[in-house]
């Protein structure tokens, strides 16, 4: 069989949490990788250390990968149970890699290639090698050389010494070598890529693009799946000058993140909903006291505890109603791992410009997720404006607005026509101000309980209020992917944009039906009239992870128009392309106009 | 209560013209007449001149309740904050600029209730701070409830049949949770509360002022009267404020006698800010770094992590 123009497989790993599947993952994501093949990987676990059931699946191809897929090529099973779940999905051409000694196929369907494989022997008894022995099979059915794994795999067991590495380079061997004698390769070799990629996860790139906006403070509260943007931190703090801090709880990470950012710093956080909804006042106080902060809420399945380990889109409401009151905030929700990365130094300008809090509504999707990355795309040479920061040596720019030993001259709260008034941070000489969370005067003084000020306090609600009304020429306006002309147009927000984009091209590749999509980034402000522009007379479908249709009632809010049909998912697992496929094919055909797409894996 | 707004007293002076006046906020206090809080402004400004603290570089904190209306009242940078949130709040600022002299005030109920957990941890990171609690043992700006220090059986508006639960004891509490300056001071003795606060701002490290501030409008059992006879003055008495026992036993001693003063201190402890190599490097605080964002060599090192 000729190798066709494009490659694109996934493999599969499951078992039980503490079997090392994740290593075994990174290791088989950096030999893909490394060979310049664009990958996209998603685990299904639970939260809990061991036991359990997970599941990795890493998808690589030539071509651009923006969600795990559909199909699992190569099927791993560390434990009967995940041969039991995950066997009768797969299809003719995949194969299945297990210890033979230790579990049982089930039926698989017709073309399915199983290879059992003797492990105790061919890991000399060494239990924890198995997944290395199944990785070197895999490498041989895939056609790649053994020596990339051979790296990779000294670069995973260095710190454990010389003789595991040399052992477990010795497992994988064998494992290769089996395999050759005993299964058959696929029809095509896994092809290399244009220049070695990078691998990484959303929250590392969060954490990434952080650093890059020249973040001096970072706070969290360990929560999943917003961990891993603390771990980065806290193992760069050092080396890159941040002050990096783990809180007694999420209310004080937003409180001590405020009172760095009010000195000056550039300050963030990063929570899950339920530290969100504790940091909610503070986040009030942001916008009454106008300090610019940087949180982000990695969402996952709620209310209350929910699903620690699953995602969801059901913090899009609590994100705008975050603090009581009516104030202006910054809502972005990133689509991909490379756009956190890009979004928090765009998002920093905003808020230091507009002196308000900037929220980021990410997802276990694409935060624990794991992509390739072109190291040219990470662009560590961000542009960083502070705004009107009036710093003790002038600001950015030159001198101070304001400079001098007269405190009287400066309104930290000036009612401007712009609504922006000059920020003097703790330490400038002449600016003496309080900041104060109660309604304050332009100088900050209290004004809350003045029986004569209901002109007063109209005036600094419309001066915080008026800081909005220029921000939407600063964001980019969302675009049509797609011919204009579509018979059915996809909405989504954030995280969703990979694996509607492949459902679209699926729908023209595999079924004639052109469809086309529009993804939104920026929540608030929110482009409401180009929106309405684009989707005006158009059949539309929103997509979305969550039950009660959030975005779709927020988009009517927004605009007045209400969607023709949806497609929500809120089991817990993300969309797969096949699912927005199926279910457009439904309303197409006038079956219903709401979907709920059910994920495959056996209960 | 009104505020009425004063001509504005600034530091117009250069650095050594400091008077007492410099301190004297844009607006005079709205507190009750007689209200325990005027003195502890009094003591505070007082103290801050006699320090010779610049004015802008000092920054009070405060949360939500009427002894938090302070900041207003003193001419330095000032927060005005959430209710019980002023330590957290404090702690990024000085954090973000650990130049800063940073002073904390509050009440009973901001900082042993609703802000409990914060004034644990931040005494057990010794972060240099200086927390004025106006502790007159009663919810004063929602008109009179119980608070986490009012006596058992006392009557409050929450309580109208007297209350059932034990007060905390923050002397003692504060000296287990690590704070490493413990003081308590009254409003009627002015003159020994400037001393405690000079030495809680001197201090390195976590530093509790708690003050009797009596409430005359909504606690008419701890009054001034009450206090009065009872208050005596550990300075006076020869403690020992190196010996923990002596300070916890001391701190708990309550009735016909009641310590006021300095009960702990220790200078062993290094502060958090001590510890953080980054604010270490020469480059001043973190909220004056030029430069901000990742040089190439550095950003290099970073994609190559991930290569
Ligand atoms: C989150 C929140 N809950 C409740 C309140 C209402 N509140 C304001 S001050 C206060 C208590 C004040 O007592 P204390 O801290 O002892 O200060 P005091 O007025 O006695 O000086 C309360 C309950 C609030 N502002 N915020
Ligand atoms: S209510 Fe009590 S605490 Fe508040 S100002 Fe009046 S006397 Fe002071
Ligand atoms: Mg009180």
């Amino acid at each position: 069989m000729a190798q066709p123009t494009k490659i694109d497989f996934a493999v599969g790993i499951g078992g039980e949490n503490g079997q090392g599947i994740a290593s075994t993952g990174d290791i088989l994501a950096r030999i893909f990788a490394r060979r310049g093949l664009h990958l996209n990987a998603y685990n299904a676990y639970q939260s809990i250390i061991r036991g359990g059931h997970t599941f990795l699946t890493i998808r690589a191809s030539d071509a651009p990968v923006r969600n795990m897929g559909d199909k699992i090529d190569v099927f791993i099973p560390l434990n009967q149970d995940t041969m039991d779940r995950h066997l009768h999905l797969l299809k003719s051409g995949a194969c299945a890699i297990y210890d033979s000694e230790k579990i049982t196929p089930g039926q698989a369907a017709d073309g399915v290639q199983l290879c059992p494989m003797p492990m105790k022997e061919l890991t000399q008894g060494n239990k924890l090698a198995i997944n290395t022995a199944a990785l070197g099979a895999t490498l041989q059915l895939l056609g790649i050389e053994s020596e990339p794994l051979e790296s990779v795999v000294t670069r995973q067991f260095k710190k454990k010494g010389d003789a595991v590495v040399a052992q477990n380079i010795a497992i994988a061997r064998a494992g290769y070598d089996y395999a050759a004698q005993n299964f058959k390769a696929f029809p095509w070799k896994t092809p290399m890529g244009a220049k070695p990629l990078g691998v990484i996860t959303g929250n590392q790139a969060t954490a990434m693009g952080g650093a890059a906006a020249g973040v001096k403070f970072y706070a969290a509260y360990p929560m999943s799946p917003s961990t891993g943007v603390l771990m980065w931190m806290a193992a760069h703090a050092r080396q890159l000058g941040i002050m990096v801090r783990q809180v007694e709880d999420e209310i004080g990470v937003m409180n001590m993140v405020i009172g760095a950012a009010h000195t000056g710093c550039r300050s963030m956080c990063a929570t899950s909903g339920g530290g969100f909804a504790l940091m909610s006042e503070a986040i009030g106080m942001a916008g009454m006291i106008e300090t610019p902060i940087v949180c982000i809420d990695v969402q996952r399945a709620g209310p209350a505890t929910g699903v620690p380990t699953k995602t969801e889109q059901g913090d899009l409401w609590q994100v705008l109603g975050a603090g009581q009151g009516d104030y202006p905030k910054l809502v972005v929700a990133p689509s991909s791992q490379l756009d956190l990365f890009r979004t928090i130094p765009e998002l920093f300008n905003l808020c230091d410009k507009y002196q308000c809090p900037g929220l980021v509504l990410a997802d276990l999707l694409i935060s624990e997720g794991t992509s390739s990355i072109d190291p040219d795309e990470l662009d560590f040479n961000v542009k960083i404006d502070r705004g009107e920061l009036i710093l003790p040596n002038g600001n950015i720019d030159g001198a101070n607005a304001a400079s001098g030993y007269n405190d009287k001259a400066y309104l930290r709260f000036k009612n401007t026509e712009s609504g922006i008034s000059p920020r003097a941070v703790p330490g400038v000489p002449g600016h003496i101000f309080t900041a104060a969370t109660d309604e304050h005067d332009e100088d900050g003084t209290i004004i809350s309980d003045e029986f004569t000020n209901p002109h007063k306090r109209r005036m600094m609600v419309e001066k915080r209020g008026r800081k909005m009304q220029a921000a939407i020429d600063d964001i980019a306006p969302p675009k049509l992917f797609g011919p204009e002309n579509a018979a059915v147009t996809l909405v989504g927000w954030g995280s969703t944009e990979g694996v509607i984009r492949e459902a679209v091209e699926k729908l023209a590749g595999e079924e004639g039906i052109v469809a086309n999509q529009l993804q939104i980034r920026w929540i608030v402000p929110f482009h409401a009239a180009e929106i309405s522009r684009i989707l005006w007379q158009k059949n539309v479908i929103v997509v979305e992870n969550t039950y009660s249709g959030q975005f779709a009632r927020y988009l009517r809010s927004e605009t007045g128009f209400d969607a023709q049909g949806h497609i929500r998912k809120y089991d817990g697992e993300p969309f797969m392309p096949h699912h927005i496929v199926e279910a457009v094919k439904d309303q197409l055909a006038g079956k219903t106009r709401l979907s709920v797409p059910v994920h495959e894996v056996l209960a | 209560m009104s505020a009425t707004t004063e001509p504005a007293v600034t530091t117009t002076e250069k650095p050594g013209q400091l008077t007492k006046d410099t301190y004297r906020g844009r607006i005079h206090p709205d507190w009750c007449p007689g209200c325990g809080d005027f003195s502890v402004l009094a003591a505070l400004q007082t103290a801050m001149f006699e320090l010779g603290l610049q004015p802008h570089q000092v920054c009070v904190v405060s949360g939500i309740g009427c002894s938090s209306n302070l900041p207003g009242y003193v001419n330095t940078y000032g927060m005005h904050t959430l209710h019980g949130r002023s330590l957290a709040v404090a702690t990024g600022v000085k954090l973000g600029n650990h130049e800063l002299k940073v002073i904390c005030t509050g009440g009973d109920g901001d900082g042993f209730g609703i802000g409990g957990n914060h004034f644990v941890h931040t005494m057990r990171r010794n972060v240099d701070l200086t927390y004025i609690v106006m502790d007159n043992q009663i919810y004063g700006l929602t008109t009179g409830q119980c608070s986490p220090t009012s006596v058992k059986g006392m009557k409050t508006k929450s309580t109208p049949h007297g209350s059932v639960e034990n007060p905390i004891n923050p002397i003692p509490m504060a000296i287990v949770c690590g704070a490493t300056y413990v003081a308590r001071a009254f409003s009627g003795k002015q003159k020994h509360m400037v001393e405690m606060f000079k030495g809680a701002i001197q201090h390195k490290g976590f530093a509790l002022v708690d003050v009797f501030s009596p409430c005359v409008t909504y606690n008419k059992d701890n009054t001034y009267q009450w206090f009065n006879p009872r208050v005596k003055i550990l300075e006076e008495q020869g403690h020992d404020p190196t010996d923990l026992h002596k300070a916890i036993d001391r701190g708990y001693q309550w009735g016909e006698e009641i310590p006021i003063g300095l009960f702990w201190r220790r200078t062993d402890l290094e502060t958090l800010e001590e510890q953080e190599p980054v604010l270490h490097t020469g480059e001043g605080p973190l909220a004056f770094r030029s430069n901000l964002g990742i040089p190439s060599e550095q950003a290099k090192a970073l994609i190559n992590e991930l290569l």
